[in-house]
């Protein structure tokens, strides 16, 4: 898999997208309960842009000094029992893992949700190292049982309904219950409990790291991470670079920020911290445990314009405002990471040549930016994807064409005012009772979908002019 | 008080009366107002598709034909917000940082100028139906002009205002967007259309004219009989 899904056509997936009614149906629906929980939850701290302030301060601190807080935290690790291994692509961190399976000679994992596992295909890799992997979150296992992929970073089955998922479980695994969520729920917990029980390996990610103690930490509502943690006897820890915080205090702030802003709630159901292995005179903790961090991309990104993405804490709260998202769903994205982060992060790890589209899939009406809990500036840095987009050449002839003329056109008055004055001529062959329904040019694309007013019978500028002379009336 | 008009290019071309409305508006509360004849655009087109080099002329343009402008003031909160965005494109720029920045300091939405300037919130206008306001998002979010224009609603006589339903999602127009993803354009504007519709409102208002060209088009597509007007025009009903 990887991060690239989907038809490699952005225009095919937004049809797909669009054409779904019950996909847009359950986004629409989903959107609106994250909406309203997340809008009760940051009232409720009473205090929601300090706190914004806060989350900000700590990830800029943090990315600006990552190099120590990565070597503090890799020290932390080794101390406690534990192996680091810093993996510079996607093929090392697979590799590395490929390798703890094959050496346990494991022969079933259990795994936790992770987005990054999915950006580098990491079930893909272990599958091919002869081992089975099962997916314990409930969406991810979903996905799974359906050979689909996430639509959002948070709740990956979102464009699901829970008639669907109930096909799916009656044809994958023989279930002859209802469709309700209790029912659905129980019958994938029994299920599951077989593979945590019966799993070699653990596989989880990571939501932060904290350096000063070596801890990872993982923000579940269904206790599946917790599981896969407790009962194999060794532990793999997939972590993208970014996702580290200096000390305990920091991890405070954030978590309490990534659920309210994630899920509406003040803490999810279970917030697990682990630190190393089971050391002598302790009770329990895994034997063996490595912490994978992968860059795959992440460190060409600091010290560039783009910084503040990394910031992401992965909450969705961007996702989950978007009106775009809202008509298209994740798929249609083309990548694991959708909505107004996964159309900055994804040409920045990815290239732009297969995601040129993204950063035009946006309104920039902001809604992503004030949405955000770290502050990142989502619309502008979609801006500045378009300008390198534009400065290398990749843009459309027709637009740049069309964008020499406008500055051209702005910049000289004399021109400006000769087309605003027979702007209402000009459209004239397409005008109807003042209204245009099929237009000529780039308006077609507008009157595809809209009307278009027909240009004034007079400007205002002209008007303006008659009244300073005496002769304008309104 | 000096007021200099930025019509900006849509009302300039397609909408004189908002022009005129807002104008005069700006003389019932004694402001002076002329109208620098060599301004065209703020440039927005430009910018938000990616083209930052060229616009920069644009730009350069627009700050020399308000040069000696005491206040600059505009109906519409998008374009407005990209003339006070001017000070964040130069702020290295050692020829224009200095300019760019009081440039943006002396800009304003019409609402914004009326109730942050002016300290007026009753603009005495009289206007009798059910109105409901969709808040434009650069309007709200890039300028941050969010109660201004609800409070000088408010108290316009005869006014039944509604509120909107998801007031503040995107219309879908988005500058290029419109054009360039047209089928994403359409249903979100399907979406804003519907729910002024729900409100059984007569009169659709709002503070951007490019929004309402664009949730207006559908309406207008649909055969619905909501009129949609500016904010300026309400401003200015007796």
């Amino acid at each position: 898999m990887g991060i690239r899904i989907g038809n490699p056509s952005f225009d095919k997936r937004v049809h797909e997208g669009i054409e779904n009614e019950f996909m847009i149906e359950s986004v629409s629906s989903a959107q609106g309960r994250f909406r309203s929980r997340k809008a009760a939850a940051s009232e409720e701290l009473g205090n929601w842009e300090d706190w914004r302030a806060l989350g900000e301060e700590i990830r800029t601190h943090t990315l600006e000094n990552i190099d120590f807080y990565l070597q503090q935290l890799s020290d932390n690790v080794v101390k406690r029992g534990g192996h680091v291994f810093f993996a510079e692509t996607a093929e090392e961190a697979n590799a590395y893992v490929q390798n703890v399976v094959k050496k346990k000679n494991a022969k079933k994992i259990v795994k936790s949700k992770s987005m990054v596992t999915e950006e580098i295909g990491l079930n893909k890799a272990i599958e091919e190292a002869g081992a089975e992997v099962v997916e314990t979150d409930l969406g991810e296992w979903i996905l799974q049982l359906d050979g689909d992929v996430p639509s959002h970073i948070v709740t990956p089955a979102l464009h699901l309904n829970r008639d669907q998922i109930k096909e799916t479980f009656m044809e994958k695994r023989g279930y002859d219950k209802s469709n309700t969520p209790e029912e659905l729920g129980l019958f994938a917990r029994q299920e599951l409990r077989k593979d945590f029980l019966s799993a070699d390996i653990g596989i989880t990610g990571c939501n932060f790291a904290v350096a000063e103690s070596g801890a990872v930490t993982f923000v579940t509502n269904e206790g599946n991470a917790r599981l896969a943690t407790a009962l194999p006897d060794t532990q793999i820890t997939v972590m993208g670079l970014e996702r580290i915080v200096p000390t305990w205090e920091e991890l405070d702030v954030l978590v309490s920020l990534l659920t309210r802003a994630a899920v509406g709630q003040k803490l999810t159901s279970y917030i697990t911290s682990i630190t190393g292995t089971r050391l002598a005179g302790e009770i329990d903790g895994p034997e063996e445990f490595h912490l994978v961090i992968v860059d795959n991309g992440r460190s060409k990104i600091l010290g560039t314009e783009f910084q503040s993405a990394l910031h992401c804490i992965r909450c969705a709260a961007c996702i989950n405002v978007c009106p775009v998202y809202r008509h298209i769903g994740g798929h249609a994205y083309g990548s694991i990471y959708p909505g107004p982060i996964g159309a900055v992060l994804t040409p920045l790890l990815d290239g732009y040549e297969n995601h040129k589209e993204l950063p035009y899939a946006s309104t920039l009406c902001a809604a992503c930016t004030e949405a955000c809990p770290v502050k990142i500036p989502l619309h502008e840095h979609l801006i500045r994807h378009r300008e390198i987009i534009v400065e290398n050449g990749m843009a459309p002839t027709a637009e740049k064409a069309a964008m020499n003329g406008f500055v051209k056109w702005s910049t000289h008055p004399a021109a400006y005012k000769m087309s605003a004055k027979f702007a209402r001529t000009a459209l004239k062959p397409w005008t109807k009772d003042e209204t245009i329904t099929n237009g000529p040019g780039p308006l077609k694309n507008w009157t595809e979908q809209r009307d278009f007013p027909a240009p004034g019978r007079q400007t205002f500028r002209s008007w303006f002019k008659e009244r300073e002379k005496g002769g304008g009336s309104k | 008080m000096k007021v200099s008009l930025f019509i900006t290019c849509l009302s300039d071309i397609f909408t004189a009366n908002v022009g005129k409305d807002t104008v005069e508006v700006l003389e019932r509360f004694g402001c002076e107002v002329d109208f620098p004849d060599t301004q065209t655009c703020c440039g927005q087109p430009a910018y938000n598709s990616g083209y930052l080099k060229n616009t920069k002329e644009t730009m350069k343009h627009m700050m020399k034909v308000f040069r000696h402008s005491e206040y600059v003031v505009g109906p519409s909160g998008s374009c407005v917000a990209m003339l006070r965005g001017y000070a964040d494109v130069f702020k290295d720029d050692p020829e224009w940082a200095e300019e760019s920045k009081q440039f943006a300091a002396k800009c304003y939405e019409l609402s914004q100028f009326l109730v942050d300037v002016l300290k007026i919130t009753d603009v005495g206008s009289t206007f009798t139906g059910r109105v409901t306001y969709h808040p434009s998002c650069h309007m709200t979010r890039i300028l941050g002009v969010k109660e201004a224009p609800l409070q000088l609603l408010g108290n316009v006589k005869g006014i039944d205002l509604i509120g909107l339903p998801q007031a503040e999602d995107c219309c879908g127009f988005g500058g290029t967007f419109a054009v360039k993803q047209s089928t994403i354009s359409g249903e979100m504007v399907q979406e804003k259309a519907d729910h002024v519709v729900e409100t059984e409102a007569e009169y659709l208002v709002g503070g951007d004219m490019a929004c309402l060209m664009n949730i207006g088009g559908r309406l207008s597509r649909e055969g619905r009989n909501v009129k949609v007007v500016h904010l300026a025009e309400i401003l200015n009903h007796r």
